[in-house]
């Protein structure tokens, strides 16, 4: 199947490796990944700070570079969110809306792509160690991928999983969030940091670059040395 | 305006708060309960979602209806003998009332529990012209006795007082010389208030849904103060918001089942009361006089906008009891009666964007407000919408942040700009590097992240450059 990798910016800048490891292991599972230069950022950070208006000429160019593929995946629920806002965003422009409507339809992020479009529970991961997973707010909640990565994690040979307590509150990323009110997201990260470490997993495996950068921030801050992994680079283990 | 609690600034509020280390126990203790209770009374149910759909049914037909409903209304609880006056603001509202009051030459009145009042700031109003007025929900007692402390959540308001502190205020106000049981704390209430319902001469009461068929009143309690406050004083004043309707009976069961078991977790109150206007002939007990004030105060102003589903609201602080943020900085960090997601929705549009200018920010968008919600408000869509509004209607952004914006804005549209802005980025980056993965003092848009987490590197090669030369390498 000929997949076309939206990657994000925030793993295109800064994460480069949950790309790597994206496009490695969907490649084991029979993909062929094209990546097309022209795509830069969804608007996701534009558009929730409320500038809607200015967001929506980044989201036609991401319409356009998309055009032309057959599936797009992407190892960030949030990003595959938004993708999935353009025709709303775009609903007085009917002409765009349409086409916003046909990327929307064909975006998947990637656990759910694995599980529910290649139909496939078991990557062959192997990975020795004790982890928690990281229930992003977007993808779980409002994306609704809620149990595929659980599936794909059950799976990973070596790996034991640990379940994370108030694993349904937010980590206190919230994209522009997390500097607008920096105190208070200290507060939440924070709160978060300390179940994680109440696990007892020396792995926190996250599908969200942005929760990821946060909390590992935070990790890092407070010297707690717990390895942070997106679950691309889990599932990418062998 | 009454909505509005303090003077003092957001951030201030918020920084105090987290100092607070009671408050927040307290308040996360009682998220965690809330949720726990909340998540096995609607499971009972068996089919919430459709409970949830069929509510916000309701609430929309309602809101689209709300004309017809309230004539329908006004026009029953006239048939049954009540007066009914439409408020427009805060001031018409507390001015019928105190033509009321002053009629009946009332010198005290009791109240039980209600949002809209604290909203009008009825309270004030009467004081002000000498009638003494007496609050009967136990916590709305607290908030009172300890000089009006305002509400930090809108069904459990004193949820940020522990047992010592409510013992310390009935001491100072209430002569009370015992422990800090609550039992003990509850009867001492009991014991000294008791009275008030005999002597007052207005009966105050809040409105859950006031029943259009019927021209009824619906009520809900726990402490059965509302009954006491509907059945002794000779006149009943009952203040609404004008959203706070139903059709008929059938659509009251239906708010009430979604409003209990979202707000504590309970399948039903102990006092579900539902009164019709005055005392009749062969009543035994109830008010002579019966006034129904049907208050505005900005609520028209929201019908046919964007944000017109925030009527649709029950106040069942369901999302304020799952809100991370709430969960941090209370309920009085908010800075309005209305707190949590649903006050930072409603504050602006009631209060004025001047004093709320903060709220909209003051959420992560984690989406666990509209989850909970029982007749499926998108909240965080509506706070979203307010950024929205601060930002292209009002024009309220910091100079730094709309230069970042245009800067990035641009970056974004156009690879070329992205390409050498984020390689211009991660130079400039390399200058506050700590060993050479994370950034823990940054700059501009990343200071604040900076105060109390490290910030990543950028690669010096990015994915685009690794995806481009590894596809060179295959070829070759």
């Amino acid at each position: 199947m000929k997949v076309t990798l939206f990657v994000t910016c925030v793993v295109d800048i800064f994460e480069t490796d949950i790309g790597k490891a994206t496009v490695e292991l969907l490649e084991r599972l029979g993909c062929e990944i094209d990546f097309p230069k022209k795509q830069v950022c969804c608007g996701q950070p534009f558009h929730a700070a409320g500038y809607v208006e200015r967001s929506k000429p980044m989201m036609k160019d991401m319409i356009e570079t998309f055009e032309n593929s057959e599936v797009v995946v992407t190892p960030s629920g949030s990003c595959a969110l938004m993708f999935k806002k353009y025709p709303e965003i775009l609903a007085n422009e009917p002409n765009w809306a349409k086409r916003a409507t046909t990327l929307a339809q064909k975006t998947y992020e990637l656990t759910d792509f694995i599980v529910n479009v290649l139909k496939t529970e078991n990557v062959g991961a192997k990975l020795n160690g004790v982890a928690t997973y990281h229930t992003s707010c977007q993808m779980t909640r409002l994306l609704g991928v809620k149990d595929s990565p659980s599936k794909l994690l059950s799976n990973v040979e070596g790996l034991q999983m640990k379940p994370l307590p108030y694993r349904y509150n937010c980590c206190g990323f919230g994209g522009t969030f997390a500097t607008k009110m920096a105190e208070i997201s200290e507060q939440m990260v924070d709160e978060k940091v300390n179940s994680v470490i109440e696990t007892n997993a020396d792995i926190l495996i996250a599908a969200e670059g942005g929760c990821m950068m946060n909390i590992a921030g935070r990790m890092q801050r407070r010297n707690v040395p717990i390895k942070v992994m997106h679950i691309a680079e889990v599932l990418n283990s062998h | 305006m009454p909505i509005k609690i303090s003077n003092n600034r957001f951030k201030d509020i918020v920084h105090s708060n987290l100092q607070d280390q009671f408050m927040r126990s307290s308040m996360s203790g009682a998220q965690d309960g809330l949720r726990l209770s909340r998540l096995k009374i609607i499971n009972e149910l068996g089919d919430w979602e459709e409970w949830r759909s069929h509510g916000e049914e309701i609430r929309k037909h309602v809101l689209e209806n709300l004309d017809y409903y309230l004539n329908e209304l006004s026009d029953n609880v006239e048939k049954l003998g009540g007066y009914v006056y439409f408020a427009e603001t805060a001031e018409e509202a507390n001015r019928y009332i105190e033509d009321v009051a002053r009629k009946k030459k009332a010198k005290k009145v009791v109240k039980s529990k209600s949002m809209v009042t604290e909203e009008i700031g009825l309270n004030k109003h009467l004081e002000a012209i000498g009638i003494e007025v007496v609050e009967t929900d136990l916590a709305e007692v607290i908030l009172q006795m300890d000089n009006n402390d305002p509400p930090s959540h809108i069904i459990t308001p004193a949820l940020h007082k522990s047992k010592e502190d409510i013992r310390k205020i009935f001491m100072e106000k209430l002569n009370y010389t015992k422990t800090s049981d609550p039992t003990e704390l509850a009867r001492h209430v009991r014991e000294t208030k008791r009275d008030d319902f005999f002597t007052a001469d207005i009966g105050i009461t809040g409105c859950n849904f006031a029943i259009a068929e019927s021209g009824s009143v619906g009520i809900v309690t726990n402490e059965g103060n509302d009954r006491l406050t509907t059945t002794i004083p000779k006149t009943q004043i009952t203040v609404m918001g004008m959203e706070r309707i139903v059709p008929t009976f059938e659509e009251f069961e239906v708010l009430v089942t979604l409003l209990i078991r979202s707000a504590i977790g309970q399948n039903i109150t102990s006092y579900v009361s539902v009164l019709s206007g005055p005392k009749r002939m062969e009543d035994v007990d109830g008010p002579e006089e019966f006034h129904l004030v049907i208050v505005d105060n900005g609520r028209s102003k929201i019908l046919g906008t964007e944000f017109q589903s925030i009527l649709h609201c029950i106040r069942c602080a369901a999302c304020i009891n799952v809100c991370p943020v709430y969960r941090h900085i209370g309920g009085q960090a908010y800075n309005s009666i209305y707190p949590g997601p649903i006050g930072i929705v409603l504050s602006p549009l009631l209060g004025g964007y001047d004093d709320f200018k903060d709220l909209p920010y003051a959420s992560s968008l984690c989406g666990a407000c509209s989850q909970a919600c029982p007749v499926k408000i998108p909240l965080h869509q509506l706070i979203h919408k307010q950024r929205q509004v601060l930002v292209e209607e009002l024009d309220e952004v910091p100079i730094q942040e709309e230069v970042l914006y245009k800067t990035f804005g641009l970056g974004g549209a156009s690879n070329v700009l992205y390409t050498t802005s984020t390689k211009m980025i991660s130079s400039l980056m390399k200058t506050f590097i700590k060993d050479k993965k994370y950034i823990s003092k940054g700059f501009g848009p990343i200071k604040e992240w900076t105060s109390n987490r490290d910030f990543p590197i950028p690669k010096s090669e990015r994915f685009r450059d690794w995806f481009e030369n590894r596809e060179r390498r295959i070829k070759e």
